[in-house]
């Protein structure tokens, strides 16, 4: 805060700002630990570069008004929207726009309730743990539900809207969810369109960047694969895009956890003596290869697409 | 009559940003805040109407803030006080607690002295508006 007999200052150095608040950190921290995501990155870098001139502009004593934060993630799953948003409230944080920089994460159980009555102090009270700091709705279209009237997340939605509104400053709110279906949601909530300035989209992975994470995956928990492993993978991540259910980062973190599993496996079985580290943390080819996905999928999966009622897209 | 119960009851009113920032001070204690309120502000009476449920896992006073503006907006002739509740001991104990809102116009509380067998004495308080 400025005092106010000090005279304005006549000149703001950003770049000196830029490394002082400690964006820096945050954004070179994105760059390192998130692979991919180019538009998200540059998305929140203009949205870095528009709060620090504003806070500028504010030493100055222009005029300014706080700007509306609120965003909506939009992306198929395991595309990094969560830890995104742990990332953004790190940095309204240190941009000063949220006080506390926390993240508080939800869905529609946390602010609906059972019954009459009971909707309104279980959102409030959501809200009122977010304050000062980001309130982060998963799958945010679910709270409108179209085919039934009496539904309590209308209320929700309400109240919701009215704290978007008035309490700007002490709380961003950022939605996600499934590109299509929160286009239709914003189609029949024009209140949260309006109100939210900032919709970003997460684009899927390529097989290139997945292989990458889950090496960063590995590297994180000490892990090694061996050339042959690291093919295998690239193989698998090829297959596992096109059977049903593949969901980004989150499908190729699972398949890392089984390959553990048999790694593990494996080495208790054939392990006769002492094993050294690197025996404990290479995962080999086998490993991967075991997978059902180098037969086609998982058994029910495959059944339905032989019969032909749904064909693997 | 000023009634003084609590931190800060000799202190002039806290303005809401000085109550803001004892609930910050609160919160960082890891504290739960209760709003409680009452027309009865007679020193023995210790059921005050209960405002919700203490808010617990709070990182900010304005959810605090927020609870006290309504309850001001439906009382604003009520004593109106802040509670803070320690769990360190495994029970939610009272640590702090102070008034954050009087009527305009607050009763007097008189005492009456009586005497009793023998010739000892006994006072009560009586609140008189």
């Amino acid at each position: 805060m400025m005092d106010t007999d000090a005279p304005a200052p006549k000149t703001v150095d950003l770049r000196a700002e830029y490394e002082s608040s400690g964006v820096r950190e945050v954004l070179e921290e994105l760059d390192r630990e998130l692979i991919g995501l180019k538009p998200v990155k540059d998305r929140i870098r203009e949205t870095a570069a528009l709060l620090l001139v504003d806070r500028a502009r504010a030493t100055l004593g222009l005029a300014h008004e706080t700007p509306t934060l609120h965003m909506s993630f939009t992306g198929n799953p395991g595309t990094g929207k969560t830890t995104v948003a742990l990332k953004m409230a790190g940095l309204l944080h240190r941009l000063g726009y949220v006080r506390k920089g926390h993240l508080v994460s939800v869905t529609r159980d946390d602010l609906v309730g059972q019954y009459i009555g009971h909707t309104a102090p279980k959102t409030k009270d959501v809200l009122k743990r977010a304050m000062g700091g980001v309130l982060f709705i998963d799958e945010a279209y679910y709270l409108y539900r179209p085919d039934n009237e009496r539904d309590y997340g209308q209320e929700a939605i309400e109240i919701l809207l009215q704290v978007m509104e008035n309490n700007r400053d002490d709380l961003v709110v950022i939605l996600a969810g499934y590109a299509d279906r929160m286009e239709s949601f914003f189609q029949s909530n024009p209140g949260f369109r309006s109100r939210i300035a900032h919709h970003i989209e997460f684009p899927d992975y390529s097989d290139a960047e997945l292989l990458a994470i889950v090496k960063h995956m590995m590297a994180d928990q000490n892990y090694t694969m061996s050339p042959e492993a690291e093919r295998a993978f690239a193989e698998y991540i090829k297959l596992r895009r096109k059977q049903p259910h593949f969901a980004n980062a989150r499908s190729i973190r699972n398949a890392f956890d089984r390959a553990r599993l048999r790694q593990a496996n494996r080495i208790f079985l054939e392990a006769k003596g002492a094993l050294d580290a690197a025996a404990l943390s290479t995962i080999e080819q086998a490993d991967i290869r075991a997978s059902r996905v180098f037969r086609g999928g998982l058994d029910s999966d495959r059944a339905r697409t032989i019969d032909g009622e749904e064909a693997a897209s | 009559m000023r009634i003084t119960q609590g931190c800060f009851s000799f202190l002039p009113d806290l303005t809401d940003d000085q109550i803001s920032t004892q609930v910050e001070y609160c919160l960082r204690k890891g504290w739960a805040i209760g709003v409680e309120y009452s027309y009865d502000p007679h020193p023995r009476n210790i059921y005050w109407q209960m405002w919700g449920n203490p808010m617990f896992d709070l990182k900010d006073a304005k959810g605090v803030m927020i609870e006290l503006d309504d309850c001001r907006k439906l009382h604003p002739e009520a004593y109106i006080r802040l509670n803070a509740f320690d769990a360190t001991r495994a029970v939610e104990s009272v640590t702090m607690s102070f008034i954050v809102n009087r009527p305009k116009v607050e009763p007097e509380i008189r005492l009456t002295r009586m005497e009793a067998d023998g010739r000892s004495i006994r006072y009560t308080q009586t609140v008189v508006r």
